[in-house]
């Protein structure tokens, strides 16, 4: 049965509510921290400082990831930069303003407690990244530097060179280390979860499986968070890492955590096209580039000249042409799908037809061709690295790329899911950007979420657990889910088809671009729930995978990631099919304006949609959180 | 282009291992050393044998995790570049291809080209960090340090912890990436108070690894994905120096 949800805010006028939340919230002795474990899956931004900061306050943390070191989640490649309202260029900026522009950003679907919080807590987020060591860019003077953003009118973004997201890391992660090295932090690196395990309606633990040797572990704690990061390598191509998936959060989905808004995902416009079948991954290439990069593709879709040679006439600038306002600079989610448009046109350019140029001769030939090394040169090296073209005498070539995971678990104020005792924090939650993410706002919130809002919120729910003996794996909870991992695998083995878990990945991945991308119709999407349905009974049988469980096995691993995609992929399309409106990265064609923009419909779909899990794939339940707004008056985005 | 590999294949730790050699007929210029990897393991998966285990996970090198020795030299051909970002353009039709892990007697093999690197996190665990805890921090801005000094300390912060400087050492010795991030810290204003302290500790733990000594051959810098510059050695040199100094 559908139900509405309520995610109880705190008293008070917005700029008050979290003050009042952090005075009122219950609290733990010194001495009782000790005897409580928690257990965080994650070693991101969001998982590492989290981690790290509850370990300083005394409790003791089992940490887990599935990488060799916690340093390489992918928060590491992360690139342009990390927003704090510290108006530091006097430039007019204010917690409220970039509450306001994340709020719109977001198409007006996030929570506006939450999302004024993030913008509350930016200015500590840059506060300890310097305290630690974070190498942040600098003026001359030596006070820190700052750069404008996508869809902002202020400069609040911070960075360090183009690796703001692993000199972040590494400050939260040399955090972490310290904490193990104190003894109050446990690290299990190469462990990857496989379940959560429930025990009287509370999270009090994991299966995990070592990667390392196969073997399936029990872990037990008080409590359980999943800073698990985003899911958008579902599409198979993508900017994510290779080993990014939904696992962990499918898996708490199937214990009973909500999924929100599963379908929201971002798509980056300026990302490296794929070359060939062989593709395995996109690179991502800085969206600043747009900065000085005119977008343009031939008007003639048989063109076979080289760029160089197609004159201005024959040339179509569209973006420019379309929002003459904002031109090369419209907002991702606009940008991206202009693009798809041209290449469905036919007017696609490079040898598969699947990308657009991106053209930096006017700006070489106004500026002459060393300032522009100067303010891209380590991208155009980039550049030339991967596709071996020379981007200062040819136009690169671009094309979007699935990025950036809006929904996720769904979860309260205080970052709980619906299962008590399981939080979720980082880009594996749903909370603070709505439809759409501005850019540099998502370390922001793994930071905040990690360092300033989990120690409170997890604290809050702890106060209740000092009784509780330390969780015994013996349970019968534990046997049953290490259980059902086991025959999992084995299901996976026993299979024995034709086709590598890879394969299956690449065939999903297109089929939820095509039509659960960009661009999304109602009859695209039922087409697609009825083929990933069929690819789903086909995985069952026609499986290939190679080995045992007791060993080191990536295809089995991938096996695993698959399977549970497979499954996400279906809820993803039923969640973008029941949203007949749309907002943010969500394009509905059948809801738009006469000029072709989105058209959101306040009246019936001003809700996040937090799907419960019924034990099939197919039928999930629509619980609806309707979305108040006390401050803020919804209006239209508009770029044009 | 036809590419013959000679890969090493080790079941675990306590194998023996071997090159066995493998042939590919038609890799794609544009591919990437380890979409090539990729291709070889679904022929492999297919045919029924076990595929090459390799380290790998962002592709974009950035996360370190990748790394393999390509032809006895680690990351391959390409200067300043990671296996993941290295195409098979920087190949010929033909060639033949030698890959094997990235060894030292502190990088135990866990299975064919994958090793375990953990002792690097032990080495920053001793002391690779500022001791300050959440609420603690300042200001950002009421301590400034100088565009040169955030510039020079970036340079050193920019590892990758990859190892390969690492593979390439005839001493197995991690001074590149200790001294890294001893550099670092002790450049900042923040950092530089525990730096007496956190030298000591992490060259002792680098010891206890079981990476060894350095000689100065300066391989490292050569095949480190991040230019790194062994100047950050001598600084570590220098900087444990003085604390015995001044301990004594
Ligand atoms: C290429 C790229 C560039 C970006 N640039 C920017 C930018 O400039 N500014 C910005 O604000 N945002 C940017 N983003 C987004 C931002 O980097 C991410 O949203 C953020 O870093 C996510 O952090 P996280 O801690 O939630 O997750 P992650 O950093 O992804 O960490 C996930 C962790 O969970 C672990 N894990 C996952 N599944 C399991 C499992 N089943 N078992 C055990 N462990 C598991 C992983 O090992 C890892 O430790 C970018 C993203 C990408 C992909
Ligand atoms: S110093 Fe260079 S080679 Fe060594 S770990 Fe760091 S990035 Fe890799
Ligand atoms: S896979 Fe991340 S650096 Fe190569």
């Amino acid at each position: 049965m559908s139900k509405t949800i309520k995610a109880p805010v705190p008293e008070g006028p917005l700029v008050e509510k979290w003050n009042n939340y952090k005075s009122n919230a219950k609290l733990v002795s010194p001495n009782n921290r000790k005897k409580l474990e928690v257990i965080i899956v994650g070693t991101g931004l969001a998982g590492a400082s989290a981690a790290a900061s509850l370990a300083e306050m005394g409790y003791n943390v089992k940490s887990f990831c599935f990488q060799d070191s916690p340093r390489r989640a992918h928060s590491v490649a992360a690139q342009g930069g990390v927003n704090a309202a510290k108006n530091y260029k006097n430039d007019g900026d204010s917690v409220y303003r970039m509450f306001y522009d994340t709020l719109k950003g977001g198409d007006f679907r996030s929570r506006e407690a939450n999302t004024y919080r993030l913008a509350e807590c930016s200015a500590s987020l840059i506060d300890q990244a310097v305290a630690q060591g974070v190498p942040f860019g600098r003026e001359y003077g030596g006070y820190l530097r700052n750069r404008s953003f996508g869809g902002v009118q202020v400069s609040r973004t911070f960075y360090a060179r183009g690796q703001t997201g692993q000199q972040l890391l590494l400050g939260s992660y040399q955090a972490l280390l310290r904490q193990q090295h104190a003894g109050k932090v446990k690290l299990y690196a190469r462990h990857e979860m496989l379940d959560v395990v429930i025990i009287d309606g509370k999270a009090r633990g994991i299966i995990a499986r070592n990667l390392d040797t196969g073997k399936i572990e029990r872990h037990g704690a008080h409590t359980v968070v999943l800073a698990t990061g985003g899911f958008g390598k579902i599409y198979y191509l993508s900017t994510l890492a290779m080993g990014c998936n939904a696992s962990a959060i499918w898996r708490a989905h199937k214990k009973g955590a909500y999924m929100a808004n599963p379908s929201w995902t971002q798509i980056h416009p300026t990302s490296l096209p794929q070359s060939g079948e062989h593709q395995s991954k996109l690179t991502l290439m800085s969206e600043s580039l747009r900065n000085d990069g005119r977008i343009w593709v031939p008007i003639d879709k048989n063109e076979t000249r080289l760029p160089g040679e197609i004159p201005e006439e024959d040339r179509d600038y569209y973006l420019e042409r379309k929002y003459p306002s904002f031109g090369n600079l419209a907002p991702r989610d606009i940008s991206s799908r202009a693009a798809k448009e041209q290449i469905d046109l036919g007017k696609g350019v490079g040898p598969l037809k699947n990308a657009v140029y991106l053209d930096f001769s006017r700006a070489i030939k106004e500026y002459e061709k060393d300032v522009i090394a100067e303010r891209y040169g380590n991208l155009f090296t980039m550049y030339k690295k991967i596709t071996g073209i020379d981007a200062y005498k040819e136009p690169m070539k671009i094309s979007p790329a699935a990025h950036f995971s809006m929904g996720g678990l769904w979860v309260d104020y205080e970052l709980m899911t619906s299962v008590p005792g399981l939080f979720a924090i980082g880009e594996a939650n749903f909370s603070d950007h709505g439809a759409n993410r501005l850019g540099a706002n998502s370390l922001l919130q793994a930071c905040v979420d990690g360092y300033f809002i989990l120690p409170y919120t997890l604290q809050n729910f702890l106060a209740d657990q000092i009784n509780i003996p330390k969780t015994d794996v013996n349970h019968p909870a534990f046997e049953e889910s290490e259980r059902l991992v086991k025959d999992q695998m084995q299901s996976f083995l026993n299979s024995k088809g034709k086709k590598t878990a890879e394969e299956f990945h690449k065939e999903l991945g297109k089929e939820l671009y095509d039509k659960c991308g960009l661009l999304r119709t109602k009859e695209g999407l039922e087409k697609a729930i009825e083929n990933i349905k069929n690819l789903r009974e086909e995985y069952k049988v026609n499986l290939l995978v190679p080995g045992t469980a007791e060993e080191v096995n990536s295809e089995l691993e991938k096996a695993g990631r698959v399977s549970d995609y497979m499954e996400l992929a279906e809820l993803m399309c039923i969640d973008a099919l029941q949203r007949e409106e749309s907002c943010g990265a969500h394009f509905r064609a059948e809801y738009q304006t006469k000029e072709g923009e989105a058209k959101r419909d306040d009246e019936n779909f001003c809700y996040s949609a937090a799907w419960e899990w019924t034990g099939n794939a197919s039928s999930p339940v629509l619980n609806k959180e309707p979305l108040v707004f006390e401050t803020v008056k919804p209006s239209v985005r508009s770029y044009k | 282009m036809k590419i013959t590999l000679k890969i090493w294949r080790q079941r675990d730790a306590g194998s023996k291992g071997a090159f066995k050699e493998y042939h590919l007929d038609d890799v794609s210029r544009d591919m990437s050393f380890l979409e090539m990897l990729d291709t070889l393991n679904i022929k492999l998966i297919k045919q029924g044998e076990l595929p090459v285990e390799f380290d790998h996970d962002c592709r974009e090198g950035i996360c370190g995790q990748c790394g393999v020795m390509i032809n006895g030299i680690a990351h391959g051909p390409l200067k300043n570049t990671t296996t993941c970002q290295l195409h098979m353009r920087s190949f010929k039709d033909g060639d033949t291809i030698y890959v094997e892990p990235f060894k030292a007697a502190a990088f135990p093999i866990v299975r064919d080209l994958k090793v375990n690197r953990s002792a690097l996190d032990h080495i920053i665990a001793a002391g690779g960090y500022v001791s300050v805890d959440t609420g603690q921090a300042p200001e950002a801005n009421s301590i400034p340090i100088t565009f040169e000094q955030a510039e020079s300390a970036f340079d050193a912060a920019a590892c990758i912890g990859c190892g390969a400087c690492v593979a390439s050492c005839k001493n197995s010795s991690a001074a590149l990436f200790t001294s890294a991030k001893i550099s670092h810290l002790s450049q900042l204003p923040q950092g530089d108070k525990e730096t007496s302290t956190r030298v000591v500790s992490m060259v002792n733990e680098m010891e206890e690894e079981g990476f060894g000594f350095c000689t100065n051959t300066e391989a490292c810098q050569v095949e480190c994905p991040e230019d790194i510059s062994v100047l950050n050695i001598a600084r570590m040199n220098y900087e444990y120096n003085k604390a015995r100094l001044v301990k004594k």
